[in-house]
């Protein structure tokens, strides 16, 4: 195989590239752009279910994504995420319902789903004995990566990820970010139409997660790709051009960021009092007010929380020890839709599903 | 267009996509092998201790059985070459289950080639790093008085690599079931001295009491051993009768089974056992 771009013709009739084109000037490269940015969704899933044994991991969900887009999967752990991801994978069967990415049926045509995605788990696959350009290496050879492609995609990618004066030291020698931004690079290597990220930043100090962000939003402008990513960080799914809110198994809402937040309208009130059960009770008969505990505090939401907390103080008769008023965000968003604060429905960690989803989380 | 982007597009799966993924898996068991050169001299201690030490110290008892001129060591030598292949071949098929510990088993299993590619290179590999470990071995051979023949060598080797390919096909059959390292190590340490014990490396297989005997027969490492002492033994410048006393050949009820059948009868242990291993690991969720 040469250099420069050749189009080919695959047994499905469908146009690609064979081979790699390095400039802007390659002229028919062209129709390879329109033909990856055609209207089709990246991922459509439809009526979707997965059980194991008595457990419903996922209870039918709907969704598109389109071509292009940075869509987020956000909820607690054990909610159906990463069944979700691993259907959309291929690396586990619907029990019933169907989806497909990149225009290929996830249940009969693996193969061409496999090929045209790029994955990143939430724990390392690397081989830590080998260096950075070795593993890349590797993955380009499993991918068929034409040979004349690899060495100039292997520093592309190398280098978006500012890794390429380190691709010959060991992985083993790699902080934890270098190493989440090589599995990037390498879900990359093979130019796939749609890129899973399983939690990319879990286990990362914050400095680092915020790194890693910075690494894929440039990505966005450098590659023609739709990404999937699945998250329990609200303020990660603020990167996402559409969020997904899953819960228990089913899709609770899904819009942008700022249509959810503007949906819950309500600034959040949150209070320390030296007995939340008569704050309570005494904010339902004073105000009409339904407030909860959630993370320690009586929490509860209002129209314009600035304006409410001078009658609170004045009205209540149980002694307030602090007050806090926030904007919706992504967390009320969270709590609207499930009743239920993020890191609350981690806490109860008793579930059966959320054991389950653990051991699935779990290596094969 | 987005500027400078390399276009790549992974061509539909086919033989020649599968054959790249059988030798990079193959290519990377050889680089993390040649990175780990301690592994290399210290699976060669046990061999040489049986070898110099056992050979030496067991001289004099022997004595009696051996033609004249003909010492122990020679006699025990193609045994603890093939010993050092059976460690290395079941060492280098645990780095399955190292692998899936690890996590870089997921990146070999999601790829978009068959897994009888990823099997195969496995078995390959594993095969090639025992076959150099046998090689080391062999370089001893003036040691234990057995010459550099070439035509000696030559057969030697590729008996070892027949050796090699079916246990480490045997080792990557209980990795692909056997998910936790201690589990699998736990269990080949088990395996391993019996298999070596019962093959016939250290004594003649001849005059065995009735129950030892059947179970040399149905030890694969015999029929690997056989054929390598009588390589050796016909290469050595003694009487026809001498040799035929100390390689007798394996024999079944009486029947001496021809080498070429014992060599056969290997390889297709080592396919059988491979074919099981592709198997288990085609199946998903």
């Amino acid at each position: 195989m040469g250099a420069g771009t050749r189009l080919g013709t695959d047994r499905r009739g469908r146009r690609q590239a064979v081979a790699a084109d390095t400039g802007p000037d390659a002229g028919p490269g062209d129709t390879v752009v329109a033909d990856r940015t055609e209207a089709r969704p990246a991922i459509r899933v439809s009526e979707l279910t997965k059980t194991y044994g008595e457990i419903e991991a996922v209870r039918g969900i709907d969704f598109e994504v389109r071509a292009g887009e940075t869509f987020g999967f956000l909820g607690p752990n054990g909610a159906g995420k990463s069944t979700t991801i691993k259907i959309l994978c291929t690396l586990a069967k619907p029990t019933s319902g169907n989806a497909w990415v990149a225009g290929r049926n996830v249940r009969t045509e693996r193969d061409a789903v496999r090929r045209n995605i790029g994955l990143v788990f939430q724990d390392t696959t690397l081989d830590n004995y080998l260096t950075g350009a070795q593993n890349l290496r590797f993955h380009a050879e499993l991918y068929g990566v034409p040979a004349a492609a690899v060495a100039p995609r292997m520093r592309q990618v190398l280098e978006m990820v500012d890794l390429w004066d380190r691709r010959d030291s060991l992985v083993m020698t790699y902080s934890g970010g270098m190493q989440r931004r090589l599995e990037i690079a390498r879900g990359l290597l093979h130019a796939p139409h749609v890129l899973f990220l399983d939690e990319p930043t879990v286990g990362l100090d914050p400095q680092t997660r915020s790194s890693i962000w910075e690494y894929i939003n440039d990505l966005k402008t450098r590659e023609d790709i739709t990404i999937f990513l699945t998250t329990h960080y609200m303020d990660e799914a603020e990167h996402c051009d559409r969020i997904a809110i899953i819960d228990h198994g089913k899709i609770v809402a899904i819009d942008t960021p700022e249509a959810l937040k503007a949906s819950v309208g309500k600034d959040r009130v949150q209070i320390h009092t030296e007995n939340d059960a008569a704050a309570i009770s005494e904010l339902a008969s004073a105000f009409g007010i339904e407030a909860g505990v959630h993370e320690g505090a009586v929490t509860f939401s209002v129209t314009s929380g600035e304006q409410f907390v001078p009658q609170l103080f004045a009205r209540l008769t149980v002694p307030i020890a602090a007050v806090s008023v926030s904007r919706p965000s992504l967390d009320d968003v969270f709590m609207s839709y499930t009743g239920t604060t993020i890191r609350d429905a981690e806490a109860t960690g008793n579930d059966a599903m959320r054991q389950m989803a653990a051991r699935f989380r779990g290596r094969r | 267009m987005l500027a400078g982007q390399i276009r790549v597009s992974v061509p539909d799966r086919s033989l020649r996509a599968d054959l790249r993924a059988v030798s990079i898996v193959w290519r990377r068991e050889l680089i993390r092998f040649r990175r780990d050169r301690l592994r290399a001299v210290t699976s060669l201690i046990q061999p040489v201790l049986f070898l110099f030490i056992l050979g030496t110290g067991l001289a004099s008892l022997a004595k009696s059985g051996m033609p004249p001129g003909v010492s122990f060591k020679t006699f025990i030598f193609p045994g603890v070459v093939a010993m050092s292949v059976l460690f290395t071949a079941i060492f280098s098929a645990a780095s399955i289950v190292w692998d899936r510990e690890f996590g870089f088993l997921r990146e070999m299993l999601v790829a978009p080639v068959s897994r009888s590619a990823i099997v195969i290179g496995k078995c390959l590999g594993g095969a090639t790093i025992a076959t150099f470990q046998g090689i080391l071995m062999l370089l001893l051979a003036g040691l234990a008085d057995v010459p550099y023949n070439p035509v000696l060598l030559i057969t030697l080797v590729g008996e070892l690599l027949l050796l090699a390919f079916t246990l480490t096909a045997f080792g990557v059959m209980m990795a692909a079931r056997i998910t936790q390292f201690q589990a699998f190590m736990a269990l080949t340490q088990m395996l391993v001295m019996p298999l070596f014990f019962l093959s016939g490396a250290l004594y003649p297989l001849t005059g065995l009491p009735g129950w030892l005997s059947v179970l040399t027969r149905i030890d694969p490492l015999t029929y690997v051993v056989g054929p390598m002492r009588h390589a050796v033994v016909s290469h050595l410048n003694i009487s026809p009768i001498a040799q035929r006393a100390l390689s007798p050949g394996v024999t079944w009820d009486g029947w001496v089974v021809p080498i070429w059948l014992s060599l056969v009868i290997v390889a297709a242990m080592g396919l059988a056992m491979m074919s099981v291993a592709i198997v288990t690991f085609s199946k998903t969720e």
